[in-house]
């Protein structure tokens, strides 16, 4: 279904321009960071490729997508657990991707073992921790079997140990074939999980390199200022 | 004005020890499951327990669509919903007795003064409030909900499904809180089902009946029983609420 061509994309919100005029493509392969300070619009970037919003001017398109059919998920900054049990939170989500009952069990199942939740596959989801929680929002995203996932600060609210966990599972669902998309506005982040760096800032599109690149000659004085601001918070 | 002199007269012309005496009977009558009382209360019971389940098929479904719904007029309903919550029961007593009387539109099936039209009355009465009460729960969750549902594909249909079972703890309490309401209201059930013994005489209307005739011992047992049983349905009600939620987040 990739590439994701977005041209002239805006959006505006409340009056205020928070995406000004973003084009890009993202394509297969390579991890892709959006990465920017609070405030640029990386997460409204997310939300408008995803669909969860439209732009208010502009075009955005799969351009291979197969018979209308998109296979993409996406994880939030902080998520959100349905009250029932951790299972059943994976299965509603297949279930709402057309996936039979029994096997819908037999996938969740699956899925928990791979992320490590096994033990707690049975307890009320809205009950576990943080780090828990967003594993199983993992989980729940990877069950659908996405081409593309989309995680929006999947380490914003951990703490470091969870983050840890948190990255490792990215690398897993990674190595199984899924494109990763991610902002973040941690720059040690960027730098383990990445291979290209789109730099947001203001609601525009101010760079797009590979990893290497971005952090040892960054193009723009933004991003040099970006990396140099949050350098010593690594 | 004769009502309430009516009342002055009685509560002076009743000593203190009468009153005392009343209590003590009316306990009586409770203890022993007094066959007068115990028809009341179960027609009570069963008015008003068909009427919230009736409200909450109306109520819960039609707040969970205005919650998670973008349709034209929706504020408009909400607002009209809000308001409708504070319906005065003798105004919608009047209103269905209008309805159900011999040359209304609706007289042919004859239920007037029969329990069936004590449950239509008590329907109109407490689905607005299962249905604005539900709409605040269920849109408090839909604003936390949204993107995650839309995300894994749900629509607006599946959304509704999904927070009114998501909701179900909080849900309860609103059902209860309108099972509170038809069960206590005099109104209504006094228009629509005429207080005939035996037939339509519930909790509320035996009271005030009682009160009137000045059989103080039956009027204050139901009084008791009415109490004790809204106060142990909110006690429930929280119990369960607490618990689930200590245990499901």
């Amino acid at each position: 279904m990739l590439p994701l061509v977005l041209e002239q994309v805006s959006f505006v919100a409340g009056g205020k321009l928070i995406v000004d005029r973003v084009s890009m493509e993202i394509v297969e392969g390579p991890r892709t960071v959006i990465l920017g300070p609070n405030g640029a619009g990386k997460s409204v970037l997310m939300r408008l490729c995803h669909g969860l919003l439209a732009p208010t001017s502009g075009t955005i398109a799969w351009r291979g997508a197969v018979n209308g059919r998109l296979r993409q998920a996406m994880v939030f900054q902080r998520p959100v657990m349905l009250r029932r049990s951790a299972v059943a939170n994976i299965a509603y989500g297949l279930k709402l991707n057309g996936v039979s009952p029994r096997e819908r069990e037999l996938r969740a199942r699956d899925v928990l073992e791979a992320v490590g939740l096994a033990g707690i596959a049975d307890r009320p989801a809205r009950v576990l921790s943080g780090g828990e929680q967003q594993r199983l929002a993992l989980a729940r995203a990877w069950a659908l079997g996405p081409e593309v996932l989309f995680l929006d600060e999947p380490t914003a609210n951990l703490d470091p140990r969870a983050s840890r966990d948190i990255e490792t599972l990215i690398g897993q669902i990674r190595a199984g074939g899924t494109k990763i998309v991610m902002t973040t506005h941690n720059l040690g982040q960027a730098k383990r999980l990445g291979d290209e760096i789109l730099f947001l800032n203001e609601g525009r599109l101010v760079e797009r390199t590979s990893v290497d690149r971005f952090f040892t000659q960054p193009a723009s004085a933004e991003a040099e200022a970006f990396i140099r601001g949050e350098l010593p918070w690594n | 004005m004769c009502y309430a002199l009516d009342y002055v007269l009685k509560s002076i012309t009743y000593p203190m020890n009468e009153i005392l005496a009343a209590v003590a009977e009316a306990g009586r009558m409770i203890a022993q499951f007094d066959a007068a009382v115990v028809d009341i209360v179960l027609l009570s019971l069963r008015v008003s327990l068909t009427a919230v389940l009736f409200a909450s098929l109306i109520g819960l479904p039609l707040g969970a669509v205005i919650a998670v719904g973008w349709f034209p007029g929706r504020r408009v309903s909400i607002v009209l919903l809000n308001a409708l919550m504070g319906l005065p029961p003798v105004v919608v007593g009047l209103f269905v007795y209008l309805m159900l009387s011999r040359a209304g539109p609706l007289g042919q099936f004859g239920i007037l003064f029969t329990p069936a039209a004590m449950i239509v009355a008590q329907t109109i009465l407490i689905a607005p409030i299962v249905a604005a009460l539900s709409r605040q729960v269920i849109e408090d969750a839909w604003q936390e909900y949204r993107e995650q549902l839309c995300s894994l594909g749900a629509g607006p249909a599946r959304s509704a499904l999904t927070l009114l079972w998501d909701t179900r703890f909080s849900l309860v309490t609103i059902v209860l809180a309108g099972f509170g309401r038809a069960a206590a209201e005099v109104g209504a059930v006094i228009i629509v089902g005429g207080n005939i013994d035996g037939v339509t005489r519930v909790m509320t209307t035996a009271i005030a009946l009682e009160t009137s005739k000045g059989d103080l011992p039956l009027a204050l047992g139901l009084g008791i029983i009415l109490i004790t049983l809204v106060l142990t349905l909110n006690a429930a009600a929280y119990w369960v609420k607490e618990s689930a939620q200590r245990r499901y987040g």
